[in-house]
């Protein structure tokens, strides 16, 4: 099954290649190439590595627990002195969950796809970036060393870039691509970086290496020694994740990249690719374990995202803006989970969201496409008729990310909440705020993604006449994709039930294996400060975790309860409560958003009239964009080409050069008095010069 | 004839027998030109498959050529300059061809010139007697000089002036230095010689050193283009023609990076290793500058000018880092920057042979009416801008991880480039391609011809290849990548070198170093090497 493993990132690969090339092919022909042929292509390749992830999942779940590893390496890549980086496969339960997710819901919506884009010019086009999207998804979350992860990391970036600026004719939309491109490369920056942090840290002692198996190992043999590099290289690796996941400051470009076609949205924008930063720090959990400042500064961002981007939700017209900023949102929960330890959480919010944010962007695209392009709310309401299988999913998967329960988003983000603030992240108060600013970012999601249900489904229509002839449920080729995926909202969840309700978490304890040994270090390591005996538990934690044993041995476990103390665990009465809190505060969002939109349509209006300053802060996203503007582009801007260009390249150095040519060319009056034309007078010249170099060379 | 001997000369004898062309069969010209090339270039490979991987010199041949001054012909590859020979036969028959519609003046001339660059510039890569370097390091020039001074546009005189300044400042400089150097050498074993191998050995005072490698340091510092002493560079590729400006940007900027390599960092280890932080400032200046300079250009052409200044920056850096994978960066990155900068302008030529303009607002929306144009367009600004896993990435990598290993700061200072570069990359493409064709003119622009395709293909080709398996270059880079670091960090004031020049010398000279311990010779290398290992 190992030597399967490169088929699920190359089929979609090799689907690109022959959607590209028909699309050059037919690059100057009337017609694109067949839609049949095109989307056959384009959707058995992803479906193809579906069905091996599916195969293999099997085959993994059959195995022992601590043997859930597969590898295969394929060649050499770059190998330079002591750096050895192979082209190398590595599937553990880690990235089983995300091959799995990302085939899965890949997929389903390249399935979607088919409708949505049908008749476009772009076809084949489009199929062709979106394989190579998932070839690069794939390469991200199969990659066994950094540098191949990073790989996949600016693939899926330029994935992105190539499909926001996908109709390209719109200049506002490509640079938007742009955009987005130019600020993760800004944290790509910092993520280049952070692997070289961690490259030096490994040469330091003896290996050399960026392989992730090899470096947990390193790791856990020296954990004191690492608790520096993780901070550094555990924030230079964040600020990465902070572009690639639209977090503070760094998310600027996600709202943007709603240029691109809605089902790009839903992969790329929501599902997946920006998930790739909680990826990539459960992946590197072991070290970001040993690091309770790095820890801090992730829950943190991640629980401020979360509140920030949900205010800014309530007040966006266009429906995918909402869905957006709801996604920065979200990742902000997955975020706080990782950076409190809970790296189980973390990825399975990631994947319950995967299904309903999908889910809300493929229902969102349904509408657009039924009223031809138009996406400011307030010219929709009422659809709720016309488009039953759309609302129907639509409002599923509202009420999964407002976490009514048993719905998937309860289950994840509670487990999130939960977790924060049984959290020992220092200082003794943080877990307490961080779980009241999401908490209460909990009430206001509720709030605007059923503000957009009822303004597009429900009260008075508000259609133009142009959408008003138009609107129409959309072809089963886009209706069917959205059942499957509300079905996934509903059921996902299932997978972790906790343990106070009766479940058994299936979800926590099949990825165990890869990061329940960090989750323990993390508390170690948070749960009693600069403890001796704790960081000394973390270390043996740590070495046991690497030696492959999920299951702590009995004396680390009880050190670690020790030094963990109090703050670790909490009581399942006060789990109950919690879980009741969040469940009410979802469904007193909703009942506002019902009141407001509902029943007394009027309500908003007067409210944003009286605090006209503070819902122009909201409604422009708090000038962000036009802060960055001022103070880096522009600045930027002038200083290289006032300063740079004008003032030293052309007047200071091009001056001394012409100065110098000046003083040649009087050189030259000068010695054109040598130059008599005179045979004679040359030939004394060069004598004189002989006679001197013979001289030189014998004396 | 020897190997290297043939693929220096096979174009010189073209550029010989084109003389016997008559000037109006214009088709028999190109043809053959491009025959010569392509041939020059399927006996260059014979180097690729007969290379021992080691750090030794191969493929040499030793002439005697004037003995009484002690000059010789002696030629021969390594790992350093392999790769250039091959980058130069690869990148001549595609410009060569790529100029079959631009160049209709005076066509005969111009492919000699073509040639006869071709067996300079091999001949400058392979040359192991610094007097042979010398010819044909200022052989390079004329032809260039031509080549912008005839085919080139409005301003080509001022360019030409402004280039053979720059370059001859820094040329006699450098021939200054070499008479010193082997004069120096001569009156320490009384063997005149202008030999490599041997002037590797001479003795000098630190002063003297410094002063040598100032010069030789300058003149290539001018050719690669370093910040400050790049302003030539704009100006020459804005004036060349497209071939010009390929072959410029190419290869002879590469003779910048090569002669750090080959000559005034072995030559001069001590002063090198001083020079290094000025060096390495100077560098990351050129990275930053050349970036944002380029963003702010109106002309396509001189933006990607002032990008090469952003990514010699690079290399250069990676140069004076002096560990194994830094130094490998750099030689990979001046294959890269050949392979995508000659590519770039090769796309802009394109353009302007259609539209005779190259700015920027001139264009927008390219790619709705010549979408296999804007497709290769993308390939190469994404290798431009180090995207993996293309050619780019490989070496801008591995010169940043060598370059943090040695000092963070200036990796984490050069790394914004990789930012940099990403913005003006892209902004320009932009404007070009994006939006809606807002001239006219541009409604009927021809995509690429077929001819046009072949041009691209292999260099498309290569810059996969090198992004996705770059091993088969590394590992034949390595042996003597590392012997140049060891060596280089060695420095000349360490008596294993002295000893080493002594038993050349036929211990006729002993110098005073010498006597400090000559017991254990042997320990002082082990430990040289194990520093170095220490430092991987």
């Amino acid at each position: 099954m190992e030597s399967y493993l490169w088929i699920i990132p190359f089929s979609p690969l090799i689907g690109a290649a022959i959607n590209g090339a028909l699309a050059i092919l037919y690059s100057h022909k009337e017609k694109g190439p067949r839609e049949e042929i095109i989307s056959f292509i384009g959707c058995a390749a992803p479906l193809a590595s579906f069905v091996i992830a599916l195969m293999i999942f099997i085959r993994m779940i059959g195995m022992d627990e601590a043997d859930r590893i597969l590898e295969q390496t394929l060649f050499p890549w770059i190998w330079s002195g002591a750096l050895n980086i192979e082209v190398a496969f590595f599937v553990d339960a880690l990235s089983m969950v995300m091959v799995l997710v990302v085939t899965c819901v890949g997929t389903i919506i390249h399935f979607y796809s088919i409708g949505y884009m049908a008749k476009d010019r772009g076809f084949a086009r489009y199929f062709s970036y979106l394989n190579l999207f998932m070839f690069a998804m794939l390469t991200l979350v199969m990659g066994k060393n950094l540098p191949l992860l990073f790989v996949g990391w600016e693939g899926v970036g330029l994935c992105s870039y190539l499909l926001i600026g996908f109709w390209y004719s719109d200049i506002y939309k490509a640079a938007a691509g742009k955009k987005a491109f130019i600020v993760n490369r800004i944290g790509d920056f910092a993520f280049l970086l952070g692997i070289f942090v961690v490259y030096v840290a490994t040469l330091e002692h003896g290996a050399g290496t960026l392989d992730f198996p090899a470096l947990s190992g390193l790791v856990a043999a020296h954990p004191e020694a690492f608790r520096g590099v993780a901070t550094a290289a555990g924030i230079l690796l964040f600020i990465g994740a902070c572009g690639k996941s639209a977090q503070i400051p760094l998310y600027v470009w996600l709202p943007d990249a709603m240029a691109g076609p809605t089902p790009v949205s839903a992969l790329i924008h929501a599902a997946t690719m920006v998930t790739a930063g909680v990826y990539m720090i459960a992946r590197l959990s072991f070290l970001y374990a040993l690091s309770p400042l790095a820890m801090g500064v992730v829950a943190t961002v991640g629980a401020l995202t979360a509140l920030y981007a949900a205010t800014i939700g309530i007040c966006q017209r266009d429906i995918k803006k909402v869905l957006a900023y709801s996604t920065i949102s979200q990742l902000g929960y997955m975020f706080m989970a990782v950076g409190v330890g809970a790296f189980s959480a973390g990825i399975f919010h990631l994947m319950t969201h995967a299904f309903f944010k999908a889910c809300l962007f493929l229902g969102a695209g349904s509408v657009i496409h039924a009223l031809r392009g138009e996406q400011d709310m307030f010219n929709m309401g009422g659809l709720s008729k016309y488009m039953k299988l759309t609302a129907l999913t639509f409002l599923i998967a509202s009420f999964a990310i407002a976490g009514v329960p048993p719905l998937a988003g309860f289950f994840s983000k509670d487990e999130i909440l939960w977790s924060t603030f049984t959290s020992s992240l220092s200082p003794g108060w943080l877990p307490m705020v961080l779980w009241v600013v999401t908490f209460i970012a909990a009430g206001i999601t509720a709030f605007y993604v059923f503000r957009a249900v009822f303004l597009t489904f429900y009260g008075k229509k508000r259609l133009t006449a142009e959408a008003e002839a138009h609107v129409h449920e959309s072809p089963s080729v886009m209706t069917v994709p959205l059942i499957l995926l509300a079905i996934g909202s509903i059921t996902a969840g299932f997978l972790g039930v906790p343990q106070v309700l009766g479940g058994s978490n299936a979800f926590h304890h099949f990825l165990s294996p890869a990061v329940g040994a960090a989750e323990h270090v993390t508390h170690a390591v948070q749960g009693a400060g600069d403890s001796v005996q704790a960081i000394g538990a973390a270390a043996h934690a740590a070495k046991e975790a690497a030696a492959g044993g999920v299951q702590l041995s009995s004396y680390t476990g009880e050190v670690l309860s020790e030094a963990g103390g109090g703050s670790h665990g909490g009581s399942h009465g006060l789990e109950i409560l919690l879980m009741v809190l969040s469940v009410l505060i979802g469904i007193a969002g909703i009942l506002v958003a019902q009141a407001m939109y509902i029943r007394n349509p009027t309500l908003p209006e007067s409210i944003s009239r009286r605090a006209r300053g503070l819902y122009n802060l909201v409604y422009g996203k708090y000038f962000v964009d036009e802060a960055y503007r001022e103070t880096l582009v522009k600045p930027g801007y002038f200083l290289s080409e006032k300063v740079f260009f004008k003032v030293i390249d052309v007047w200071i150095i091009d001056g001394i050069v012409n100065g110098f040519g000046v003083m040649a060319r009087g050189f030259g009056t000068v010695l054109r008095l040598l130059q008599t034309g005179v045979v004679r007078t040359y030939a004394l010249f060069i004598l004189l010069g002989i006679l001197y170099l013979i001289y030189r060379m014998v004396g | 004839m020897d190997l290297l001997s043939i693929i220096i000369f096979l174009p010189l004898a073209g550029a010989v027998l084109l003389l016997l062309f008559p000037r109006e069969s214009e088709r028999a010209i190109r043809g053959f030109s491009l025959i010569v090339s392509l041939a020059a270039f399927i006996v260059s490979l014979r180097l690729l498959t007969g290379f021992q991987t080691s750090a030794e010199m191969q493929f040499v041949k030793h002439i005697p050529w004037i003995p009484s001054l002690g000059i010789s012909y002696i030629v021969g590859v390594d790992g350093l300059s392999l790769f250039l020979v091959l980058l130069v036969t690869f990148l001549q028959p595609i410009t060569i061809l790529s100029a079959f519609r631009a160049i209709t003046e005076r066509v005969k001339e111009f492919y000699i010139c073509m040639l006869l660059l071709e067996t300079s510039m091999i001949g400058a890569f392979v040359a192991l007697d610094l007097f042979l370097f010398y010819v044909f390091w200022e052989l390079m020039l004329i032809p260039m000089y031509f080549l912008i001074g005839i085919w080139g546009g409005q301003q080509r005189i001022y360019a030409t002036i402004k280039f053979f300044i720059y370059t001859m400042v820094g040329s006699l400089l450098m021939l200054v230095a070499i008479l010193v150097l082997v004069y120096t050498y001569k009156s320490q074993s009384g063997v005149l010689t202008f030999e490599l191998d041997k002037l590797y050995w001479v003795a000098m005072s630190t002063r003297t050193q410094w002063l040598l490698f100032l010069a030789f340091a300058l003149s290539f510092a001018i050719k690669v283009p370093m910040f400050p002493f790049h302003t030539w560079l704009p100006d020459a590729h804005v004036e060349a023609p497209t071939a010009g400006s390929v072959i410029l940007a190419g290869i002879l900027l590469k003779m910048g990076g090569y002669g750090f390599l080959r000559f005034a960092m072995p030559l001069f280890p001590d002063a090198a290793l001083r020079a290094a932080p000025l060096v390495a400032i100077l560098a990351i200046i050129g990275i930053i500058y050349g970036a944002c300079v380029a963003m702010v250009q109106k002309d396509v052409k001189k933006l990607v000018a002032y990008s090469s200044v952003s990514h010699l920056g690079f290399v250069m850096l990676g140069l004076f880092v002096l560990n194994t994978q830094a130094v490998e960066g750099a030689i990979y990155q001046m294959l890269n920057h050949g392979l995508s900068t000659g590519a770039l302008f090769l796309l802009v030529g394109v353009i302007y042979e259609r539209r005779h303009t190259r700015f920027i607002e001139e264009f927008g929306g390219i790619t709705k009416v010549m979408p296999v144009y804007a497709a290769i367009f993308m390939v190469v600004t994404l290798s431009s801008i180090g995207l993996p896993p293309l050619n780019g990435f490989i070496g801008e990598f591995l010169i940043l991880i060598g370059i943090f290993k040695a000092k963070a700061v200036y990796a984490a200072l050069a790394a914004t480039g990789v930012v940099l570069g990403a913005i003006y990359m892209l902004w320009m493409y932009q404007r070009v391609f994006f939006g809606e064709v807002k001239h006219a003119v541009n409604r009927t622009l021809r995509d690429l011809t077929p001819r046009e395709v072949i041009v691209f293909a292999p260099v498309i080709a290569l810059i996969f290849f090198m992004g996705v398996y770059p091993n088969p270059l590394i590992s034949r880079m390595e042996p003597a990548v590392k012997k140049f670091v060891t060596e280089v960090r060695a420095g000349r004031g360490d008596y294993m070198q002295i000893t080493r020049f002594a038993e050349q010398a036929g211990g006729k000279w002993m110098p005073a170093v010498l006597e400090v311990d000559p017991e254990h010779p042997d320990e002082e290398t082990a430990a040289l090497v194990e520093k170095e290992t220490e430092l991987e």
